[in-house]
């Protein structure tokens, strides 16, 4: 028998951005909030702190600050009728774990989505008909506008002090800016940093050949500043131990070095860690969510009423909860019916390598999640005309070294040995010669791609995994070549004694073992209507009214750009709602 | 310089008059790997055993061998950075999906799905690798010449010994993964001793700051290592 707490206004499942973002959204409308993290507490002192953090082992590659496997995981296979395969070790995607979430161990990317990403489906027909949209193609438009989420998304950035260059200021084009972005209403909070060598040498070669590099919109600040919640930051040193850890210098935001110093004295806020939710519950008549049951930290059932409900856990784990809850219809392929867990997506990427003569220094160790690189936007979204090329989506192209931390950021020319002399004299030949540029491209939404309960597999608490059936088609296939090819263009422009490019070809199925792309997406998708959808536009489950439900789980396909921008911009356009109305007067924010 | 049976004449000779030196420091049959791994003849190992100890040394030699410019593997710890690291949780299995069922003839693009920790993989794939060496040499890898070795290590990694269990291509990735780890992980690890692995590259470990580096694209970085526990080089 499940122990049962006291009631209170709201519950809050899983403590990362979204967490964060509703933790303040709820009380600061003064309502009594728990917040439940599956993790530990972690905060930058002592967790974070140099020189501690500066390890490799531990966190590039033990990942101390990612979700434990070996507790819970989740399950792959490739097609419908395959029989799905634990994800035992890390290797395509790294999921976060405890306070903060990924939010701690991200890159910074800060990118919103551009206008034409949020109406895909009727821009795409409108623009090259109908045909164009594959059959097995399951793509909708978002049911909210860019123009809507604009005000959101300038918040979020001026929460986090993202660093950049506007290229779209109210309208008007801006020199050194992305000049493919919808209108911002205002400039970034903080100033792009320089560029690091390997960036500079990509920004020169694409201006040469007549694209428009620019600063790749980092939520790495870049000078000392205060975000509009009186919370101080400080300036990136591009230390080269961003991505996978957590940042020293109160320079990443996460939601520790933005929101929740505001939230720590709040006295109708409660923050449980090491807890792990395990079902939403409902009313008898399961239109309504009454609370969550959760297991603490010392194995107890616990159980926590509330008047609301926020599932703000990662995309993958969200849709989980949403399948053990018995919460809405689960998506079958078979007969496309059902929407938990339809349109699972996720990205393509590529990777060209360039490896220069001995006397270009790359110092390949100084770098950042996203702060001093470049990036070109020409063949992302719908940037460029793709009647010819045949697929919908695209790529960013980008100048991507973060850092050259030697276990895993080693770049040598392929046909290396792995081991022996040949491998020693060439770690030492090219190391600090050496430079990677990525493509990270769009996956659109499909039939077969979706996320169910593993009928087999389960996890410590003996509840099943979830399952991911995903495969790459033909459409990715060709976005990803034509981008590569881009991205080939411009690194040949810089003149590298070598150069080679890792790219899926048809016949390449999705490799479960190489670090990919954390950017997974769907399955509690958004749209117009319950019938498409699982949430509306302010992120309320259609099914459940009290229960809403933020991250990527709700983005109908995946987009070429990293997904932290367009899912908090989303949370926050339904937290301006639910202070308009819904606090007052709790009901269906949309009717059906 | 294989003959039928294996054995490299030039090496069999080469091989008979080193042990002695080296049987004090490891009580055990040594090779010339031994002689290079006393340059820490302090570290007792915690989780392999003598036969074992000498197997991982011998691999560790030729994943990353001595000679050019930086160290060898052996020379740089990397031996007692994977013992060290079985004593982890990382060797009992702690960062894997433990659970069965362990399905076989998966793609292998659906990662790993053996069912052995580091520490199982490393005890019985030492043992499997040593009785396949016995059965074409006549003896264990670590007594094989060093063009043997290679060729064994070659064979391991293309899956090219035949069947054996655990498959020996996963436990020459688990060896490669864990040198690599060792070579250039941070020193209080056991490996990269002296910062070695980092010198050599060029690499400035745990610095961290390169404020002072911004405005100076493609100038190289005039400063050496340092380790997390603050020795510098």
């Amino acid at each position: 028998m499940a122990e049962r707490r006291r009631k209170v206004d709201a519950v809050i499942i899983g403590y990362g951005w979204t967490g964060a973002i509703m933790a303040k959204t709820l009380t600061d409308a003064g309502l009594s909030v728990v917040a439940l993290e599956r993790g530990p507490a972690r905060d930058t002192s002592p967790d974070f702190e140099f020189p501690r953090i500066a390890d490799e082992l531990k966190h590039g590659i033990r990942g101390e600050l990612w979700q434990p496997l070996a507790k819970e995981t989740v399950t792959i296979r490739h097609g419908v009728g395959d029989v799905a395969a634990p994800y035992r070790r890390y290797g395509s995607f790294v999921l976060g774990n405890g306070v903060g979430g990924a939010g701690v161990h991200w890159n910074g990317q800060l990118w919103r989505a551009s206008p034409e990403d949020l109406r895909l489906r009727s821009h795409v027909t409108q623009r090259y008909g109908k045909k164009f949209i594959p059959g097995d193609m399951t793509i909708q438009d978002y049911p909210v506008s860019f123009e809507e989420l604009e005000p959101h998304f300038d918040h979020f950035e001026k929460v986090c002090g993202a660093s950049g260059v506007a290229g779209n200021l109210k309208g008007s084009p801006r020199e050194g800016g992305n000049p493919f972005e919808g209108a911002r209403s205002s400039e970034f909070p903080t100033p792009a940093m320089a560029a690091i060598e390997s960036a500079r040498r990509f920004e020169v070669a694409a201006r040469e050949l007549g694209y428009k590099p620019f600063p790749v919109p980092a939520a790495n600040c870049s000078v000392a500043y205060t975000n509009p919640y009186g919370v101080r930051m400080g300036p990136c040193n591009l230390c080269g131990y961003c991505e996978r850890f957590g940042c020293f210098l109160y320079s990443k935001a996460s939601p520790q070095t933005t929101i929740l110093p505001v939230l720590k004295a709040r006295p109708n806020l409660e923050v449980r860690v090491n807890s792990y939710v395990t079902r939403v519950l409902m009313d008898d008549a399961r239109r309504r969510a009454t609370g969550v049951v959760y297991i603490d930290a010392d194995g107890r059932e616990v159980e926590q009423p509330a008047d609301m409900v926020m599932l703000c856990a990662f995309q993958m784990h969200n849709v989980r909860l949403l399948l053990l809850s018995g919460i809405g219809k689960p998506y079958d392929p078979a007969t496309g019916e059902g929407l938990v867990g339809k349109n699972y997506a996720y990205q393509m990427c590529a990777q060209t390598t360039a490896h220069f003569s001995e006397d270009v220094e790359i110092n390949p160790f100084i770098g950042a999640g996203a702060a001093g690189q470049r990036v070109v936007d020409e063949f992302n979204s719908d940037h460029f005309d793709h009647a010819e090329h045949g697929f919908i989506g695209g790529s960013l192209i980008f100048a991507s070294a973060t850092g050259g931390r030697p276990i895993a950021q080693m770049l040598l020319p392929p046909g290396t040995p792995r081991w022996g002399h040949a491998w020693k004299a060439a770690t030492q030949r090219h190391y600090r010669h050496s430079a990677p540029y990525t493509t990270q491209g769009s996956v659109m939404s499909y039939r077969d791609s979706y996320l169910s309960l593993d009928p087999t597999y389960r996890d410590a608490h003996g509840l099943p995994l979830l399952r991911i059936t995903f495969d790459w088609h033909d459409n990715e296939y060709r976005m990803a070549a034509f981008c590569a090819q881009k991205m080939d263009g411009i690194v040949a422009a810089m003149k590298p004694e070598t150069r080679s490019t890792l790219v899926m070809r048809p016949g390449n199925h999705y490799d479960t073992r190489i670090y990919q792309s954390t950017h997974s997406t769907g399955g509690a998708i958004m749209g117009s209507n319950p019938s498409n959808s699982v949430v509306n536009r302010y992120s309320q489950c259609w099914d459940v009214p009290n229960l809403f439900i933020y991250g990527a789980s709700s983005f109908p396909q995946n987009i070429g750009y990293n997904p932290t921008g367009l899912l908090a911009g989303l949370a926050y356009f339904s937290a301006d709602e639910l202070h308009r109305t819904y606090f007052k007067s709790p009901q269906p924010l949309v009717q059906a | 310089m294989k003959t039928k049976d294996g054995i490299g004449r030039r090496h069999f000779l080469f091989r008979a008059a080193v042990p002695v030196a080296a049987v004090n420091v490891f009580g055990a049959v040594a090779s010339p790997t031994d002689v290079m791994a006393a340059s820490n003849p302090s570290y007792k190992p915690s989780f392999f055993s003598t036969e074992e100890w000498s197997f991982i040394n011998a691999v560790v030699d030729r994943l990353v061998p001595a000679g050019g410019k930086g160290p060898g593997g052996v020379e740089a710890g990397v031996p007692e950075f994977i013992d060290r690291q079985m004593e982890m949780p990382y060797g009992h299995g702690g960062t894997t999906y433990m659970q069965g069922p362990f399905q076989r003839d998966l793609p292998a693009t659906l990662g790993y799905q053996l069912p052995y920790t580091p520490r199982d993989l490393y005890r019985k794939g030492i043992a499997s690798a040593d009785k396949a060496c016995r059965a074409a040499h006549g003896m264990p890898f670590h007594l094989l010449a060093i063009e043997q070795q290679d060729a064994f290590l070659g064979l391991m990694e293309k899956g090219g010994i035949g069947e054996a269990e655990p498959p020996l291509a996963a436990v020459f990735a688990q060896l490669l993964e864990n040198t690599h780890e060792g070579y250039f992980a941070d020193p209080m690890y056991g490996g990269n001793r002296d910062m070695g692995a980092w010198k050599s590259i060029g690499f400035p470990g745990a610095r961290a700051d390169f404020t002072d580096w911004l405005d100076q694209p493609g100038k190289p970085y005039p400063f050496g290592p340092v380790s997390i526990n603050g020795r510098r080089s």
